[in-house]
């Protein structure tokens, strides 16, 4: 039907694709460490042995956890199987809340205890108005 | 088919276009912006920098959008030696490098008072930026090769070493753990945003993708043009 060129180029782009597709994987299987942007709890808890370089923990801030004395914020991740404590001095992000979800940036000091250099607020995908939100509180 | 492309014949239909395709745009972004700056409700939590989610997620979906159809038209256009298709190739590249470059911006603006930080790299960020990265390199590509045998085949190269990268964007928050939240629109489950919020998104990106057509039509009008002024090949 199609001539031998046409296949000949089609052939070309099938291989050129495979390939391309094929070494993509490969790099991102083995970058896998540096694509995930934050560990949870659990991975933590997992770990063999403390790593001294800088780390990112990420989960929910479990409920009532927050207590801030003076310039000093500690509070627990969750990930709802383990938990993680974080010491943290400075100005936390607007959006960081109980029960919402959190990104602390720092070092571990043991496998329980975290001091955080920096706190980022993760959003999650839910977009309502406020009165939705009450509204579904009250439910 | 190579010998089928009449420049002449689809010139007369894409020279009138731009007009009403400019009208439609700007009906369609005055009741957007009026749809998602004034009438939407503000978020519950992050008040009303969701705003800005009404440019952000519209130009994101757009700019993977257009490097899909570059994908397509060159891959079809180089096995069959469709030389239309490299042309609307080209024509559709620079709206897509700008709506992808508006993502990212707009992206940071709010990130910084949401998560309280400009840049984070993470998984979903990064693969945007090579995005706009594919799309640089490809319109470099176009300036930088002189023969049109030469081009066809580099550009299409390029595309489909892009286009690996675009299921990589979609599916970065899902894989792998990030600052980005996962997709709140659904086709498969029940989206995460609500209704009074959808409506305007939808809008914008009804104008996003009229602006981006209008701006096609204007570039692909400029390549008509100058195949007709033959040795005008190339500028």
């Amino acid at each position: 039907m199609y001539g031998r060129k046409v296949k000949l180029r089609l052939f070309f782009i099938l291989s050129v694709s495979l390939i391309l597709i094929l070494s993509v994987f490969l790099i991102l299987r083995s970058l896998e460490e540096n694509v995930i942007y934050f560990q949870s709890p659990t991975e933590i808890k997992i770990l063999s042995e403390v790593e001294k370089k800088k780390i990112r923990v990420g989960g929910m801030v479990k409920n009532n956890s927050i207590s801030i004395i003076s310039n000093e914020v500690k509070f627990v991740i969750t990930d709802f199987k383990n938990e993680i404590n974080v010491i943290y001095s400075g100005v936390v992000p607007n959006l960081f809340t109980e029960g919402k979800g959190v990104v602390a940036e720092g070092y571990l000091k043991d496998k329980n205890f975290f001091l955080a250099t920096k706190i980022l607020a993760k959003h999650d995908e839910n977009y309502m108005p406020p009165e939705v939100k009450a509204a579904l509180e009250e439910k | 088919m190579f010998k089928h492309f009449e420049p002449n014949k689809i010139f007369s239909i894409t020279v009138k276009a731009p007009k009403y395709v400019l009208l439609l745009f700007v009906i369609i972004l005055s009741i957007g912006l009026t749809e998602a700056l004034i009438l939407s409700p503000e978020d519950y939590k992050q008040s009303h920098s969701v705003r800005i989610m009404y440019v952000h997620v519209p130009s994101a979906w757009i700019s993977l959008g257009i490097f899909s159809s570059i994908t397509f038209f060159s891959v079809i256009g180089y096995i069959f030696k469709i030389r239309n298709f490299f042309l609307i190739s080209k024509s559709l590249a620079p709206s897509g490098l700008v709506f992808s470059i508006i993502a990212l911006v707009t992206g940071s603006i709010w990130g910084k008072p949401t998560w309280g930080t400009w840049w984070a790299w993470d998984a979903r960020i990064t693969s945007m930026l090579i995005l706009v990265l594919f799309y640089l390199i490809y319109l470099v590509a176009w300036r930088i090769y002189e023969k049109d045998e030469k081009v066809f085949k580099v550009t299409t190269i390029i595309t489909i070493l892009g286009i690996i990268n675009v299921p990589i964007i979609k599916y970065s928050v899902d894989w792998w753990n990030t600052l980005h939240q996962p997709a709140s629109i659904n086709i498969l489950s029940k989206s995460t945003i609500h209704t009074s919020m959808l409506f305007p998104l939808l809008i914008m990106t009804a104008a996003f993708a009229l602006f981006s057509l209008l701006i096609f039509l204007m570039k692909y009008n400029t390549e008509l043009i100058k195949i007709k002024n033959k040795g005008l090949d190339r500028l």
